[in-house]
Order: structure tokens, then sequence, then C-alpha cells
């Protein structure tokens, strides 16, 4: 009997929050018909607005996966002086605000910042077009690779490489032949959050790019621009495509959690 | 724990995998993306004098944003501490079809961007509702919108504590004379505490940033509704970057607390293991 | 007492127990015996009201008790993995039992400390489960399930995760605590050495059935069947019968009577010398003698011998 009334409030409540209101998300989209949904996210704004997303999550991306890679193993392997002390400083952005984040970036790399002036100087934007917004999408989604392969790095331990090492393999060849492998699930569990969050970033691009449609408008801030003009189509029509993207993430992250068991 | 104590015995000399080079690309990395511009965010914060800084913060709209945003977080942890470990206690202890699809749709609100999380409360929940509710410019819009973005923490910090669980201790507990409240109050409910404690410190460290999912629904209305990342943006877009700055300071040293206090659960968490 | 009448239990398709009824008198020490997978662990559950039989009754002090939750059976059980409260302390583990059921406080303290006594860990009270060793535990554990006097105590593989010391020593701990305590005792072991220690009485169970029951000499001698037989006590096969290797002697291969066989292997083991032999037939046969027999015969590897059995009978197959 409490079984069944316990499982009815946890469907319920779920249901109430999140899968309702997203149904209902895909019904608005399609309501004035498919033709115009699709006519709402293939304007030249929005494709811009898609592509400019994939970009820059195409080079944040890696530069968090090399960089989660190499911090795991400084972390877990060299255990330094002040490893704890970076572990702390790479769970930041999980905690801090987005727009605080963009406010930041922004203090140092806008006209008035710290390198602001010598940067334009050299000819080289950093707030209000792309290399701001990567940084800033670069500083949300940096901990997960990191946080993903630390715990496998401490759990598969150094024996393998030490094994490695006395049958004559070099650093490099260790890293690649015994580690990598070892971690490859952490890594991919990893990248598949990072990706997620890269995509979804939207309060501090909101301060850093300056918004301008078809010019420094991710898909996000698309989204929030149609809804401010009214245009509620297409930014439901967008929201879906964004939707449609984090289910992806979500079966992506349910593949590589099945291929970690095989 | 072999590793640690090999490694307390191997000289600091010793070369692995990725050498000195994995630490000083790592800290300088880390330095470059995070530290130098929440240097300049604190530097900036007290450029323009003590007295600026204390104005800023001390704004009645200021003070009501960071009011707002504590309150309405802490009530949404609140909530969160039951419905998440009811869900956590159903995914784990209850069977039914479709149960694995549930699990998965539980990490939703990771995978969705908070605006799009925003706009789809709105879409039940606004002016045009179609079951009638509209919390739209309302403190119940905010409470919703965070409680969206925080849905997954409670549950996926209780699961694995749950799934751990020694059932035997449960039924040395009925062996005793326990019936199931009992049970609960006394054996389950001790042994989830610290996992609790931990997803609401990451809940809380999540709502009082929020901004994407908020700032659709909530009608940012000051004094009511505006949370604190909301106030600071119009800050900045207002120009007053020493205001703003002032009043992200404070919610970085929220943030920190918020982390600390995670990692305070953690340790607390783990002092009956042996 | 305690006693399961044609108790089956099914977990999908396998048949964990198949009609089996067992009676334990009230104030015996009783050991299910038996392989994994021959489902005494279920059977002393059911007799817990752990696990609900699909047919047939338990019954507990001449009342049915198939349909008592274990809350209500007052029966005590003790887990292979201690099951200790983690979070409580050793005197809070203790007291649990009574404090469900609401004994006044001082009544409580009284009975704790006496408990601790027993079990030997006075001064162990304000000590956590994780700061104890095994056998620490197991006997907190035994603490635990007696303090609300229940009628009859169950333990299941208590000692299996032990290691092998500390389990000799909790072992005849355990004898000597049911002499002083007198409680329905059943215990499950797969350990036939350890049933024979310990137990009054033994039911031998194999696949869901029992094979005997009887006090531990009378299994050892008197096997009611092969498999009884080869799982309570050392055997050997000789011309495809089942024979002890120490009813087995050996006499010189001129002699009359008896298998020829080569000796293989001679091995000393202390007090007792056991012999390996193959035998004409291909078999191979162990046969077990005294150190004097054996300084009389002198056996040596490569000698050709005769292995017979000796006064007592063979077990019919």
């Amino acid at each position: 009997m409490g079984r069944l009334a316990l499982r009815v409030f946890a469907l319920g409540y779920l249901a109430a929050l999140l899968l309702i209101p997203l149904g209902l998300v895909v019904f608005r989209a399609f309501e004035e018909g498919p033709g115009e949904a699709w006519e709402a996210v293939t304007t030249p704004d929005a494709l811009h607005a898609f592509w400019l997303t994939i970009l820059i999550a195409a080079i944040a991306v890696p530069a968090n996966t090399v960089f989660g890679v190499l911090c795991a193993l400084a972390v877990v392997r060299r255990r330094f002086r002040g490893h704890g002390l970076v572990n702390g400083i790479v769970d930041l952005p999980l905690a801090l605000s987005p727009v605080v984040v963009g406010l930041a970036l922004f203090l140092v790399y806008a006209r008035g910042g710290w390198f602001g002036q010598t940067l334009l100087d050299n000819g080289m934007q950093v707030i209000f077009a792309l290399p701001g917004m990567v940084l800033a999408t670069i500083f949300v989604s940096l901990p997960f690779v990191v946080r993903e392969v630390v715990p496998v790095l401490r759990e598969i331990g150094d024996e393998q490489e030490q094994a490695a090492a006395t049958l004559g393999a070099s650093s490099w060849q260790t890293f690649w032949r015994i580690t990598l492998p070892a971690i490859r699930w952490g890594v991919a569990y990893g990248v598949v959050l990072t990706t997620a969050r890269a995509l979804g970033e939207f309060g501090a691009v909101a301060v850093v790019s300056g918004r301008i449609a078809g010019k420094t408008e991710t898909l996000t801030l698309f989204v929030n621009e149609r809804f401010e003009r009214f245009d509620l189509v297409g930014a439901y029509a967008a929201s879906l495509v964004l939707a449609l993207m984090a289910i992806a993430t979500l079966a992506a992250t349910t593949l590589v959690r099945k291929g970690e068991h095989t | 724990m072999t590793s640690a104590a090999a490694s307390a015995r191997r000289p600091l000399t010793r070369k692995s995998a990725g050498g000195g080079l994995s630490v000083g690309i790592a800290t300088g990395y880390l330095s470059l993306i995070v530290l130098l511009p929440l240097a300049a965010l604190v530097v900036r914060s007290a450029e323009d004098g003590a007295d600026a800084f204390w104005n800023a913060i001390t704004d009645p709209q200021a003070v009501a944003a960071l009011e707002t945003t504590l309150v309405w977080s802490l009530v949404v942890v609140a909530i969160n501490a039951g419905a998440g470990t009811v869900i956590a206690w159903v995914l784990v202890r209850d069977d039914f079809r479709g149960k694995a699809i549930v699990n998965a749709v539980i990490d939703l609100p990771f995978a969705l961007p908070t605006i799009v999380a925003g706009l789809t409360l709105l879409t039940l929940y606004g002016p045009k509702s179609p079951i009638g509710v509209n919390a739209a410019y309302t403190t119940v819009g905010l409470a919703l919108a965070l409680l969206f973005v925080t849905l997954p923490f409670v549950v996926r910090t209780v699961q694995p504590v749950l799934l751990e669980l020694d059932r035997d201790m449960e039924e040395a507990a009925a062996s005793l004379g326990a019936n199931s409240l009992q049970t609960f109050r006394r054996i389950v409910f001790p042994n989830l505490f610290p996992a609790i404690l931990s997803g609401v410190a990451l809940s809380f460290a999540r709502a009082v940033g929020e901004f994407g999912a908020v700032v659709l629904i909530s009608g940012n209305i000051p004094y009511k509704t505006e949370v604190a990342s909301v106030y600071i943006f119009g800050q900045i877009e207002s120009d007053n970057v020493t205001g703003a700055a002032a009043v992200s300071v404070v919610l970085l040293a929220i943030s920190l607390l918020a982390l600390m206090g995670i990692g305070a659960v953690r340790r607390y968490a783990t002092r009956h293991d042996g | 007492m305690i006693a399961a009448r044609n108790v089956t239990k099914r977990f999908g398709d396998f048949v964990a127990l198949d009609g089996v009824s067992v009676e334990v008198p009230s104030g015996s020490l009783t050991a299910l015996l038996g392989p994994s997978g021959s489902g005494k662990s279920t059977l002393l559950r059911v007799l817990a009201g752990l696990e609900t039989p699909d047919a047939g009754d338990v019954w507990i002090s001449d009342e049915d008790a198939t349909r008592l939750s274990p809350q209500k059976r007052n029966v005590g059980f003790v887990f292979q993995h201690y099951a200790a409260f983690k979070h409580m302390t050793v005197w809070e583990n203790v007291a649990f039992g009574l404090k469900i059921r609401k004994r006044p406080k001082d009544a409580i303290a009284t009975r704790v400390a006496e408990l601790l006594d027993l079990v030997q860990l006075t001064g162990f009270g304000e000590r956590y489960p994780a700061q104890l060793s095994g056998g620490q535990r197991q006997r907190m554990a035994l603490a635990r399930a007696l303090a609300v006097e229940p009628e009859v105590l169950l333990l299941d593989e208590p000692f299996g995760a032990l290691d092998a010391r500390v389990r000799k020593e909790l072992r005849s701990w355990l004898r000597r605590l049911h002499d002083d305590v007198h409680v329905t005792t059943v215990f499950v072991t797969h350990d036939q050495e350890e049933a024979m220690d310990v137990a009054d009485r033994i039911v031998v169970m194999n696949e869901g059935r029992i094979e005997q029951v009887g006090a531990p000499r009378d299994l050892y001698e008197r096997p009611a069947n092969e498999f009884v037989m080869t799982f309570v006590g050392p055997t050997t096969q000789i011309e495809g019968e089942y024979a002890r290797p120490h009813d087995l002697e050996l006499v010189p291969a001129d002699e009359h009577g008896g298998v020829r066989a080569e000796i293989l292997r001679v091995v000393h083991l202390g007090f007792e010398v056991r012999v390996e032999l193959l035998t004409e037939t291909d078999e191979e046969v162990t046969v077990q003698l005294t150190r004097e027999e054996a300084a009389g015969l002198a056996p040596s590897v490569g000698d050709r011998v005769c292995v017979r059995s000796r006064e007592r009978a063979v077990s019919a197959s």
C-alpha cells in the first residue's frame, strides 16, 4: 500500500515538473504546423545561431578534454603540493552563477579590463566576439572530464603503469597504451557531460556576447531573443532543437554506461 | 588504500605518465581560465573603495535580490530533500514497467539548457497555460524553475547509497521486532542522511546561482521575484560595473561556502566507514 | 520447539525447498548442513519469517507461525556478515530490540550490561562496529539477538566470514554459550567439521531435500545414503563402493582377499599416515593407517600390496 503511494507521488512529481511541460513544448512547436516550425529554425539567424553553438562546443569540448585528462593525471598520480586546492578550483564552475562568470571575463577582456585594451590594440576582440564566448563556455564546462576521470584513475591504481615501465615503455607509450585505454569510459562520460553543458550555456554567454543576432547569438540566446520578440513558434522550435540535443546527450550517457559494463 | 601508502614511500622524482608537464599545463590552464577572471572580479569590486563596495551590497534592491535568492533556494532544497529521497527510493526499491526510462529522465535537467527549462515551465504554468495555472511573475514560478534545475541532485546522491545499503540490517531490525516505519526511521534514514545532505548542498549551490531558468518565468520583479543573478545582470546592462562586481563577490562567497559545506558533508558521511 | 512441515519454496524456476519437514527439539543445538544450493539458508529464513513458503507451515511452540511476520515470531537471527547497525554504538546495537519493545531505561541498561558480559565485550559499549574485529562483531550480533530473550536462535553461516583461527575459537565459544543459556538454536553451515564439532543433531540437506537427521556419530557411522556418506567424513572408493579410509587396511600382496594395488604416495600427517594407491582396475584409493601400523608395514612408493576392508562393513551404495 505504502509502496504504491510512494510510486504515485514520485511519478506524479516527475510528470508535473518535467514530462508534461516538455511534452507541451513539443506540441506548441508544431502547433502551427511542421512547416512553420521548420521555417522558424531555418532562418539565417537561426542557422547562424545553430552553427555558432556547434562551433563553440567544437572548440571548448576538446580543450576541456585534454585539460581534464592532464589535470586528473596531475592530481592523482603526481599528488603535488596544492593538489587539493586544484581539486577545489576545478569544482568552482559548478557552484558559480553563470552571470558572475560572464562578468568576471568581462572585467579581464573588455575594453576597460585588465588585458582588454592590449588585446584590442593588437586587433584581437574577445568580448562581444567569438573568443569571449568560447572562454565563457570553457569556464562553465571545465570540471566534467576531470571529475569523471579522477575516480577512475584512483580506482585502477598505477600498478599497470609501473609494470609497463619495467617492460621498457616510455612515459608517452605508457600513457597511450595503458593509461588512456583504462580511463576511456571515464573520459567518454566526461566528454558527453561537457558537451551537454557547452551546448546549453546561457547566462555567461549572455553577458560576454552582446547578443547580436546573426553575429554573436548562440542557439540558447536565440531562444531568448525570439521569446522577447513574441515569436513564440520560433522560440519553441529552437527549444525543441535544443531539447533533442539534450535527449541525444542522455542517450549517449546510457550508451557509455552500457559500454563500460561490457 | 595501498596506492596512497605506496606513493608515500615513493620518491618525488619518480617519472610517471605525463610527468611534471601535466602539472604545469593543468595549473596554467586553470589559472588562465578560472583564477584570472575571478581575481579581476574581486579586485574590481574593491577598486572604487570600501564605501562604494558597502553601498553596492547594501543597496535595497540588491539586498532584496539576495534575500529572495537565499530564501527561495532554501525552500526549494528542503522540498528536494523530501521529494528527491522518495524518488530515489522508488527507483531503487520499486519495480515497474518503464522504470529505466524514468531513471534516465531524471538527468534531463542536467542536459537541458536552462533557458529551455524556463520556457518549458512557462508553457504549462504561465499565461497561456492549458490547465489555467499561471505562476508567471510570482515566487511560485521562481520556485518551480529552481525545483526543475535542482531535481537530479538529491536523487543522484541518495540512489547509490540506497543501492549499497546492506539489506541485512533491515532484516535484522525486523527480526528484533521493528516495523517498517521504525526500521526506516532508526536504520535506513540515518544511513541515508549524509547523502541527502550532500545532495542538498549541491542543490543549494546550484539554486543560488541560477539564471536562465528563472529569467523568463519569474518576471524579475525587483523586491519580489528578482534573484541575485538577474540583479547583477541588470547592473551590468546599466553599466554599474562596480555594483555588479560587489554583489557578485557576495554570491561568490556564498558559492564557496556551499562548496566547503559539500566537502564537510563528505567527510562526515564517511566517518563510520571501517 | 520450532518445526517446518512440508515446506516448499521456489525462486522463479529454481526449487529451493521441496516439501521439507524438520522438527527442532527445545533446547537443542541443531545444524543444517549441506552444500551451496541445498536450501539450508532458505529453510532457516523461512523459519525466521524472512521468506514466505509457497506451501507448508512453520510451527513455533505448538502454534502456527506461518502467517506471522518476523517481528512477531520472537526469533533471534544472526547473519553471516553481522548486519551490524553501523551508525550505532555496540551498546545501542544490543539495546535495539529492547528499545523497540519500549522497556524502561534501567531495565535496558542492566540487560545490555549482562549481555556484553556474557559475550565478553564489556567495555566495548561505546565503540562503533567499524572499530571491532570480525569475531567481536559477531559476538555483538549474538548479544543483540539474545537481548530480547527469543524462543529460538537462528544463525546463518555465522562464522563464514571469519578467518580459520577465529572460526575455531567462536565455534567452541558458541557451544559453551549454548550450554549456559539453553536457547533452542539452529545454525546453518556447509562445513561438516563445524557441524560435527558443535551440534547435538545434524540435518543433512541436498538440493532442497533432507537426506538424513541424526547425531553426528550416527551420520558418520550409519550414513543413510551415498550423499551423506561422502559429505560427512572422508571417503574413498574401492571396487565401485564407498568406504572410510580408516576402515581399510593394507596387507602384503600375496595374502588372501582384497584388491591388488600399487602405492603412489605416502604422506605422514603427524599421528596418522595416508597412503594413496592405484588399483589394478585403475581406481585411486586412499587408506589411512596409524603411525604404529605404518611403522610395521613400512610402505613405500612403488610397493605392490593388497587393500581390503577391516572388520567393519563397507556402506551400501
